[in-house]
Formats: structure tokens, C-alpha cells, sequence
């Protein structure tokens, strides 16, 4: 199920305080912390929302084929067994392409023997400036492509206008264009302003039926920080409690909530773990790379 | 969440499952080898060196998270308070001669000592407070640090910047429990900084960072006995605040504890700053963010347990807005997590002793049996230590224990507002003022609320946010006096030209003081001891018309109530005429007029103020010759010097006149990104009793520079010659002064003087006159913690422009309140 309602008077009525938000940010990595098992597990937490992904003009079989190896054994077998956890069935979230590639990240996949859903941006990511009509088109060809998750941009021209029922109308189509498929919808966060219009957008997003709202396509030249994906989870907490329709973050770079697009991060993870097994600190050729 | 009990360790997938937090110790192993250095047992540190005398009682200091024993202190007597006090006497004598910059490389080594070892500061204080570690880590002992820093600045330009002041002599700083370590370096950062040397008594509970302290203090070279640690009780604590060789106490603690040093220091000519309780507004508009006010609120009053002075303990919200707040308050509560202080991962720690529990318990059940509703939050508790849960108090009222009174624990109370008006009413009502905290995202209502409200820190859109370049103190019953920034500084030093008082006050009957009226100077009517003043009509003498002195309040002249007269008599014993005698009556009228007149006069723009003033100036001199000639006849002085004195008078207002404009604030230097403002607000409503010497001057003097800065007096003239000031009623009809802005009751300086230091809704009282009415004053102020400023019984001399019109006057006219406006929107493109 997901949502279709455009609340005008609810997006009217947001205040988001940037000083009291970026307090709050800081603060919430003083506040908490976990050590020795506990930050293994929620490192491996960490691993399973992670976007593999790879965006790059440069593409081809290849690395998506290692890639896709990588996103079903993110982290050495070896090191697994040691925390008892070679059984849990960690892999990433998913892989991301764009939507030319899919069909490699598919056939990849299958071959890897890993079931987890290929993520295709679309929309003329990463900047959205592109007609609506080839826009909902490449959804269409990514969903036939076998993409079980389309990123969507918006239209930050929209937002930056004021015009929230407009850009409601545009996700809303590419909602139905995307079918079964899930819609992850990326803000484009550093491009919107204020924190403000940040989460005015999420709600936007939510209330056209996005499964996962994202903070940025990691290509602006501010992406995911912690006040914004604060700002876009007090959205969605309060979208939540008002619809009791549950949408996700996906945050790009940095945060560590639910859905990581930083594809960096699943190295800097492994370290950590290796760290954590053996007491020692492992070389990058320790490790295999993605 | 099975292994929150601790009971078995869970494995990694158990916590991969249940995405659980687990234990994150600070480790303690560094600040037990400290302790066990000392071989857990502590004297005094006086005169840069350890004193620990035979025979005195000693106290156990225990981590209240796990009630294990830290080390052994000891209870000093009245010999070490001597001991101390006496070090710290012999060292001023050179601490203080040392150039500005010598001090200020004291400091700033201090400084420099204190971050090399804050992490082992951090630890001991969160072990022997209870506190989280992340809160000392982060805010307590960085904040130390700062204060060093800042105020290393403060001693490198005490002569260029407080030009005209100099040190006091001992302070005697008594600190509380709740910030050991920060508390006590916002009295002895100032202190030393201006020239003065210490006598510190830290709380009971927490007596051990304050002795690290004394020791980073000694390494980093500071002289013996510039600063001294005494441990003891709290009535040794008094000991050292009377100790005739403690020329200032400053004190922060509780309103009663206040109290009893306010009364025992009365009279003595110790100067004296308080830094009293709280119940702070937390108010929240239906502009707000909402979220981020939620979160405001845990910094407000679940920081350190809620044992913070400063706590926004009252919630006022909006009606519109008050449903989903407390549903998101709720929500933000269930995620609290409470556990030993020295858990990198908790929100809540332990609360300092037993008896705070108790209290604290006490207030919530009385809540509960009241009928209001109590949410609690429903994380698990630890089964050993002093913890409470994070409380939110609903369905109360202003007329509630729990709304009234500070709780100085983890409890909040909330009550809902229907306009701004009523916000600020109810902000306000409360005999507290230390601070308040103001939420939305509308500037011109924020910063309304934030003038309007009667306290001396206000934050818009956050709450408990500290620097040393930003003063922190009360209005009202929540003490007098600043702690850092440059308006703290005033409070460790004392005029230049002015050597500390030691009245012989001898001992006051509080109880009768100045208790009745008139029967002093009997207004007996006795024939031919006046000799009736006549003019002549052609050729005929006919009696003048009788002029008749009233009284002076609400812009209008009164009859006084007990309809009394008190005569009035030249050089020679002859009477000169009769004036009002005013009695209690005559005060509560006039403080009336006074508030009246009071708001408006404050707000009224301050160019507009000046030009009344200098209107005054004007009319006084077309006065110039009458006023003169009646001081000549009343004081037997020659006409040569009452002409100087009313040439003076005008000066002075001309003077204060100037300064209407010029006093307003400044901007403060904090850490914070935006602006902190300071702003010098009027007292309110000011008594002020005028000594004999020159009493044109001295009442022109005193009134003048407390109305231009937005107060309204009631004035006891001089009570020997107040005719001067009778001949201003006609002086202030004329300039435009609004009535009720100066009010003047004559009679008994001290009964009057009583009478007005006894009225609640006085807020400072000047009391030019004997030594006996100075402790009077000084004793009976404590009630309220009213601000005061009394003579001692010493003259002045009013024509010397430092001893009649310096900086003191505008200190004493107003009060400083900062205000916090954090700025930022722009976060990308």
C-alpha cells in the first residue's frame, strides 16, 4: 500500500529550524555509541542497507559482474564464521546502476546466485532536467529491464518555486509508471535551499506514495550530512504517525540509516570488522575489492 | 531487547536481530590511580600545599551510580577556615601587585594545565556526581576550559578595561554539587583575573575535582595560596563566609542557603553575588519546530538528571500546538536511556545523593495523588544507584507544589497558553528569574518574549546553552550578580578610590528596627518657635501663604496617611518648616505608582527619556537661586557654596542625561554561531534613601542615573534637609516626567528605608545612611534576595565625579540579561 494525498495545509505549516537541527545533529553522535559486539552488529546492520552502487560513465559488464559478487559476500566468509554470523544471509541492499545497465546487474546477480533487487536510477538523474516524458519512459524500460527499485529525482525547480502540488503530480506519475517496482525518491538535498524545503519535499514524496525517500544522488556538490537525514527521519516519523504508512530513508555518503548509498562505506566496514575478529588492523589487499 | 537485564551476554546475532545497545565504558583506571596516590584520603589544599590536621572529622565521597566508596575528606573547624583565609590574605599581597600580564599568564597556563588533563577531570567529576561522562566530557569541562581562556583575556586588560576598579581582597566561593568543577571556575576565573585571591568550599557531595583542580592549579606554577580548597559541612562553609578577614563571598546554591549568607553577611561590608534556584519557562509557540523544541526540552531539563539551576522545568505551550507536542515528548522520552555515569551511551545518570531522590519523589507523588498525569520514561532502570526516570508532569497548574517549586530533578511540568500576552503572564509567575527559553520561528514575537520576560539569560530556539563570555545570573529571588562576561567582572572588584568598609553595625533588633515613627522628633506645636513669615501688601504685612510639603507619588502631591508632620530645623535649631511624615501605608501607595508608571517609562524610547531629563537641567536652573537660597538657610552653608552644589545637581543631570542612550548593551563574544546580546535592563522598581551631605546633590545623584536607565524610584530624601528635593515636585510637574517615574516620601529615612526593603515587589533598594540601617537593609533584603546597595554608614564625597557619579551608579541601575539568538539557514547551494 502506499500513499496518494496531497496535504497543502500540512506542508504549509512546517518550521525547521537549521541552528536547533544542527545542534541536535552534533549531538547525536556524542549521545550514543556501541562497542565490541554490539558495533560488530550493527556494523553487519549497516552492511545490509547498503546501495551497492556504482554510477559512473565508465560502467560496463565487468565491474558491475564484481560488483555484484561483492554485494552477496560483502564481508570474508572467514570473518563471518568467526562472529557465528555466516548463516544470517548478509548481503547488501541492493545494487544500483543506471538504467542502461540493469540488464548486466541482473544477469550478474543471478549468477552470484543472490537474490537481492537491482536499484536503477532514472529520471535524468542525476539532475532531473529532463522532459517529464523520457523521464517516466526510462522508468518504464528500467522496470522491464528487471529493476525491482527505480531512484527517482525530483524536479528541484519545483520545490526551489514553491510549487508542492505540481511536484506532487510528477511523482505520482512516476509512481504508477513504476508499478510493482519500489520508488526510492531523491530529494537532491544540497540543491533545495533550506532544510525547510528539505522537509517539505519529504512530505511531498511520502504523500505520492515513495517507498523509500533518499537525501541526494551523491553528485551535488552538498549530499547526505546528518541534519538533513535528521530532518528527512522527523519527516517520515511524522508522516508515519499521521498515515501510519511507513516510509525509508536512503541517505547517500555518509548516514547510517537504513538505506546507504555510499558504496565506500561497505570497505571502510569491513576493516572495522576485520579489526574486530583478528585484533589487527587489515591492508586494502586484504580485503576483496568491489 | 532480553539482554538489556544484563543477565547473559547476548551474541552477535541475538544483537544483530534485536539492534540493541550494549555496555561502553569510559574507563575509570587512570582516575582510580589518582585517587589511590592519594591513597584515597584528602585534606585541605591550602597555601599550594596539602594540610591535613589531626583530629577532624572526615566524609566519605561515593560514586552515586554504583555507591562505591571514592576517598576519604575531611570535615575542617574554624581553625582551618583561619588557616586558609590567612594564606589567602598574605598572598594577596603580591597576587595582586603582580602586572595584568603576569596574571593573565597564570591563568592561561591554568588553562593550557586543565586540558592536559580534562579527560581525567571528566571522569572523576561524572564518578563523584553521577553525571554522564558525555556531559562532563562535553560541556562541563570544555566550559572550564574556556573560562580560563577567557578570563586569562580579562586579567591581561583588567587596567585598561575596568580602569577605576580594583581587586577586593579574599573571596570566600561556595560552590554547589550539581557542576562542581564548572561552577567554582566561574567564581575563581574572575576573581583571580581582577587581582583577588580564594578561599573555595566546594559542596559536600562532591569535593573531588575541586582538590584536582587545586592540584592542576599548583603544576601549572599559579603562587601558593592565590587559590585555596577547604572541605567541610555547610555550616563551616558559613564560618568562612563571616570570617572578618573574607571581603566578598559569592555563592551558588540554593535560595535558602542563599538567604542565610545574604543574613549572615549583613552589615559587614563583604560583598556579596548569589546564584540562586530556578523555575524556567520553556516556552513553545504554535510557530515552532516542533521537533527541535522536543529536543530542546532534553537539553533543558534531562540534562544532568535536571539538577541544573538553569533547567527549563516548566513547559508552556501553546494550546493549538500542546496535543502533538506532548505526543512527541512521550515518543522522545521512550527513548531515554538511563545507566552509570561512566556509560558513553546514556542520556540519564544518577542523581547526586539520596535525599535528592527523596525530594524529587516526594514532589511526583504528590503530583499523582493530586490528579495529574505522570509519564515516566519506560526504559530500564539499574537496580543498584541514585537513579529517577525522566518525568513529564501533565494535567497541573499554576497552583500546584510541582509548578511552583523548584524540583531540581529530572521532572517537568506542562501547562498550555492561549496568546503571547498570557505566555509571558505565565513565564513570569514565579518568584525565580534565571533564565527562560523562547520557541519559534517568528522573529519579531521571539524577541518580544525574550524583553519580556524577567530573567537573566533568555535562549530563542535552544536552552542551556553556557559560555564565559556570556554573564549567567538571576533576577528576582534567583540572586544578584553575574557569572562571566565582562558585566561578572564587576563583582570581584570594587571602586578605586573606595577601601573596604568594616562597619560597627553592632548587633541590629531586626525585629524592632525603625519599627515606629515621628516620636523621634516630636512635632509639637510650641509657640513663637516659628517666627511666621510675612510679605508686605502697600502698606500692610500679611501673613504669607502656608506652604505645605507633601508627599510626592503618582505624579501628584499626597497628604501622607497618618497624617503627620515632621519638623524640619536650621543651623541654629530653629524650625524651618514642616514636612510630610510618611509611614508604611505611604510606601505600599507609592510603590503602586511607582509600577505603574514603571513599563512604560522603561520602554519609552530613550532619546525621549534624555530630553526629560535635560528638562529638568532646564528648569532647575530657572530655579537656580530660590533652590540655592533654601539650602543656604537650611544647612547654614554660604550661599556661594548652595549655588555650586545646585550647579552641580544640574551637571549631574546633564551627565545621566547623556547616559540614557549609551548604557543599552553590547554584543557578546560567545561561541555561538549568531548573536548574543546583552542587554542592560532596568531594575524595576527602585527604593532609594538619600544620605544628609549634600542633599541636593546626593538625591540628585542617586534618582538620576537610576531613572535614566528605565527604573522608577520611590525616594527618601534627605532626612535631616529635604527641602531641596521638595522644591523637584514643581522640577519634574514642569520637565514632562511622567508620574509615578519619581516618587518621594519624606519621614524616617529608616522607617521608610524598612518598610520598602520589606515590600516583595521592590527590586533593589540604595540605602544611604547609618551603619545599623546598612545591616538592616542588607539583613531584611534576604527575604526576597532583593539587590542592594548600602553605605556602611560612610560618607561619599558627592562632588567628586568618581565618588558621586561613576561607573557604580549604572551597575547598580541596572540588570543584565543575555539574550541567545542562534542564526543559520544556509546549509548548501
Amino acid at each position: 500500500m502506499y500513499s496518494a494525498f496531497c496535504n497543502l495545509g500540512w506542508i504549509s505549516r512546517v518550521q525547521v529550524n537549521h541552528p536547533a537541527v544542527l545542534r541536535r545533529a552534533e549531538q547525536i553522535q556524542t549521545r550514543r555509541t556501541v562497542k565490541k559486539d554490539w558495533q560488530a552488529a550493527w556494523l553487519l546492520k549497516a552492511v545490509t542497507c547498503i546501495d551497492l552502487t556504482t554510477l559512473s560513465g565508465d560502467d560496463t559488464e565487468s565491474n558491475i559482474h564484481r560488483l555484484c559478487f561483492k554485494a552477496k559476500n560483502p564481508i570474508r566468509l572467514d570473518l563471518l564464521e568467526k562472529l557465528h554470523m555466516d548463516d544470517a544471509g548478509i548481503t547488501t541492499g541492493a545494487v544500483c546502476v543506471y538504467s542502461a545497465r540493469v540488464k548486466d546487474t541482473v544477469k550478474a546477480l543471478k549468477q552470484s546466485g543472490c537474490n537481492i533487487p537491482v536499484a536503477s536510477v532514472a529520471t535524468g538523474f542525476p539532475a532531473g532536467q529532463t522532459p517529464v516524458k523520457t523521464r517516466l519512459e526510462e522508468i518504464k524500460l528500467a522496470v522491464e529491464d528487471g529493476a525491482a527499485e527505480i531512484d527517482i529525482v525530483i524536479s528541484r525547480n519545483l520545490a526551489l518555486t514553491g510549487q508542492w502540488e505540481a511536484l506532487y503530480q510528477e511523482i505520482r506519475l512516476c509512481r504508477e509508471t513504476c508499478g510493482h517496482a519500489h520508488m526510492k525518491t531523491i530529494l537532491g538535498t544540497g540543491e533545495l535551499g533550506s532544510l525547510t524545503n528539505v522537509y517539505k519535499a519529504s512530505l511531498v514524496a511520502m504523500m505520492a506514495g515513495s517507498d523509500f525517500i533518499k537525501t541526494s544522488t551523491g553528485k551535488e556538490s552538498v549530499n547526505a550530512t546528518y541534519p538533513v537525514a535528521l530532518v528527512m527521519v522527523r519527516a517520515i516519523r511524522d508522516f508515519y504517525w499521521k498515515t501510519g504508512i511507513k516510509a525509508h530513508v536512503n541517505t547517500r555518503t555518509e548516514a547510517l540509516l537504513f538505506r546507504i548509498g555510499a558504496s565506500t562505506l561497505l570497505g571502510d566496514i569491513e576493516r572495522q570488522i576485520y579489526h574486530h575478529v583478528s585484533g589487527r588492523y587489515a591492508a586494502y589487499h586484504d580485503l576483496p575489492m568491489a | 531487547m532480553a539482554a538489556s537485564t544484563g543477565a547473559e551476554r547476548p551474541t552477535v546475532k541475538d544483537i544483530f536481530n534485536s539492534m540493541q545497545y550494549g555496555p561502553a565504558p569510559e574507563a575509570a583506571n587512570i582516575a582510580q590511580a589518582w585517587l589511590d596516590s592519594h591513597e584515597r584520603s584528602f585534606g585541605h589544599f591550602i597555601d599550594g600545599k596539602w594540610l591535613k590536621p589531626e583530629g577532624r572529622q572526615t566524609y566519605t565521597t561515593k560514586n552515586p551510580a554504583t555507591g562505591e566508596s571514592l576517598a576519604s575528606t575531611i570535615q575542617g573547624n574554624e581553625e582551618d577556615v583561619e588557616v586558609a583565609v590567612a594564606a589567602a590574605q598574605k598572598a594577596f599581597e603580591t597576587w595582586s601587585k603582580l602586572p595584568c600580564h603576569v596574571r593573565a599568564r597564570y591563568l592561561y597556563s591554568i588553562a593550557r594545565t586543565v586540558q592536559k588533563h580534562q579527560r581525567l577531570l571528566s571522569v572523576v567529576e561524572s564518578m563523584d556526581n553521577g553525571k554522564p561522562i558525555r556531559e562532563s566530557r562535553d560541556c562541563d569541562v570544555p566550559l572550564v576550559v574556556r573560562h580560563f581562556y577567557h578570563h586569562a583575556g580579562w586579567a591581561q586588560l583588567r587596567d585598561t578595561e575596568m580602569n577605576g576598579w580594583k581587586p577586593l581582597g579574599v573571596v570566600a566561593a561556595i560552590v554547589p554539587w550539581n557542576f562542581p568543577l564548572m561552577l567554582l571556575t566561574w567564581k575563581i576565573c574572575p576573581a583571580l583575573a581582577m587581582g583577588n585571591t580564594v578561599v573555595l568550599k566546594p559542596a559536600t557531595y562532591t569535593r573531588l575535582s575541586a582538590l584536582l583542580l587545586a592540584e592542576i592549579c599548583a603544576e601549572a606554577g599559579l603562587p601558593p595560596g592565590v587559590f585555596n580548597v577547604v572541605t567541610g559541612n555547610g555550616a563551616f562553609g558559613e564560618k568562612l563566609a563571616v570570617h572578618p578577614g573574607v571581603d566578598k563571598v559569592a555563592f551558588t546554591g540554593s535560595t535558602e542557603v542563599g538567604r542565610t549568607l545574604r543574613k549572615a553577611t549583613a552589615g559587614t561590608g563583604k560583598k556579596l553575588s548569589l546564584e540562586l534556584g530556578g523555575k524556567s519557562p520553556f516556552i513553545v509557540f504554535d510557530t515552532a519546530d516542533l521537533d527541535s523544541a522536543v529536543e530542546g526540552l532534553v537539553d533543558a531539563i534531562w540534562f544532568n538528571q535536571g539538577q541544573v539551576c538553569s533547567a527549563g522545568s516548566r513547559l508552556l505551550m501553546q494550546e493549538s500546538i500542546a496535543e502533538v507536542l506532548i505526543h512527541k515528548l512521550k515518543q522522545r522520552l521512550s527513548h531515554m536511556r538511563l545507566g552509570d555515569s561512566l556509560d558513553k551511551a546514556i542520556d540519564v545518570g544518577a542523581l547526586v545523593d539520596e535525599s535528592q531522590k527523596k525530594t524529587i519523589t516526594e514532589f511526583v507523588e504528590e503530583a499523582r495523588a493530586e490528579g495529574a498525569g505522570v509519564f515516566q520514561a519506560p526504559g530500564p532502570i539499574p537496580n543498584k544507584g541514585l537513579f529517577y526516570p525522566p518525568t513529564l508532569i501533565t494535567g497541573v497548574d499554576t497552583t500546584s507544589r510541582c509548578v511552583r517549586e523548584e524540583i531540581f530533578g529530572p521532572v517537568l511540568v506542562a501547562m498550555a497558553f492561549r496568546t503571547a500576552k498570557e505566555a509571558i503572564a505565565l513565564g513570569n509567575n514565579t518568584p525565580y528569574g534565571l533564565a527562560a527559553s523562547v520557541w519559534t520561528e517568528n522573529v519579531p514575537l521571539a524577541l518580544e518574549v525574550a524583553l519580556s520576560i524577567k530573567a537573566g539569560t533568555v535562549w530563542v530556539n535552544g536552552h542551556n546553552l553556557f559560555d564565559a563570555a556570556a554573564g549567567f545570573g538571576g533576577y528576582k529571588e534567583s540572586g544578584f550578580g553575574r557569572d562571566g562576561g565582562k558585566e561578572g567582572l564587576y563583582e570581584y572588584v570594587r571602586p578605586s578610590w573606595e577601601s573596604r568598609p568594616h562597619p560597627n553595625a553592632e548587633d541590629v533588633t531586626y525585629k524592632t528596627f525603625a519599627l515606629t515613627y515621628g516620636a523621634d522628633v516630636p512635632p509639637v506645636p510650641k509657640c513663637n518657635s516659628i517666627t511666621p513669615s510675612v510679605i508686605r501688601q502697600e502698606d500692610t504685612e500679611v501673613p504669607s501663604i502656608d506652604r505645605t510639603y507633601k508627599l510626592y507619588y503618582g505624579g501628584a502631591q499626597k497628604r501622607p496617611d497618618g497624617m503627620y508632620s515632621r519638623p524640619i530645623y536650621g543651623p541654629n535649631k530653629d524650625l524651618v518648616a514642616y514636612v510630610a511624615d510618611g509611614n508604611r501605608k505611604d510606601v505600599r501607595n507609592a510603590v503602586e505608582a511607582a509600577h505603574k508608571a514603571a513599563p512604560g517609562w522603561g520602554k519609552r524610547a530613550a532619546h525621549n527619556r534624555a530630553q526629560i531629563v535635560y528638562y529638568m537641567a532646564e528648569n532647575l536652573e530657572l530655579r537656580r537661586d530660590e533652590v540655592a537660597q533654601r539650602l543656604s538657610v537650611l544647612t547654614g552653608n554660604s550661599k556661594e557654596r548652595a549655588l555650586k552644589e545646585v550647579d552641580l545637581s544640574i551637571q549631574r543631570l546633564f551627565y545621566w542625561g547623556a547616559y540614557c542612550d549609551k548604557y543599552g548593551g553590547t554584543v557578546q563574544e560567545t561561541l555561538l554561531y549568531g548573536a548574543t546580546v546583552l542587554i542592560r535592563e532596568p531594575m524595576g522598581v527602585v527604593g532609594i534613601a538619600c544620605p544628609d551631605e549634600s542633599p541636593l546633590l546626593s538625591f540628585v545623584s542617586l534618582f538620576a542615573p537610576a531613572i535614566v536607565r528605565g527604573n522608577a524610584v520611590i525616594v527618601i530624601p534627605s532626612e535631616k534637609y529635604p527641602l531641596p528635593a521638595l522644591d523637584f515636585y514643581q522640577v519634574f510637574d514642569t520637565s514632562d516626567l511622567p508620574g509615578g517615574v519619581v516618587n518621594i516620601l519624606t519621614g524616617g529615612r529608616d522607617h521608610l528605608a524598612k518598610y520598602l526593603v520589606e515590600h516583595q515587589d521592590v527590586q533593589s533598594m540604595w540605602y544611604f545612611g547609618s551603619a545599623q540601617g546598612s545591616k538592616f537593609v542588607e539583613w531584611s533584603s534576604a527575604e526576597n534576595c532583593k539587590r542592594t546597595w548600602v553605605n556602611y554608614g560612610l560618607s561619599r564625597d558627592w562632588e567628586d565625579a568618581q565618588q558621586g557619579a561613576g561607573e557604580e551608579f549604572l551597575y547598580q541601575a541596572t540588570q543584565c540579561k543575555n539574550i541567545w539568538i542562534p542564526m543559520g539557514e544556509i546549509f548548501a547551494n
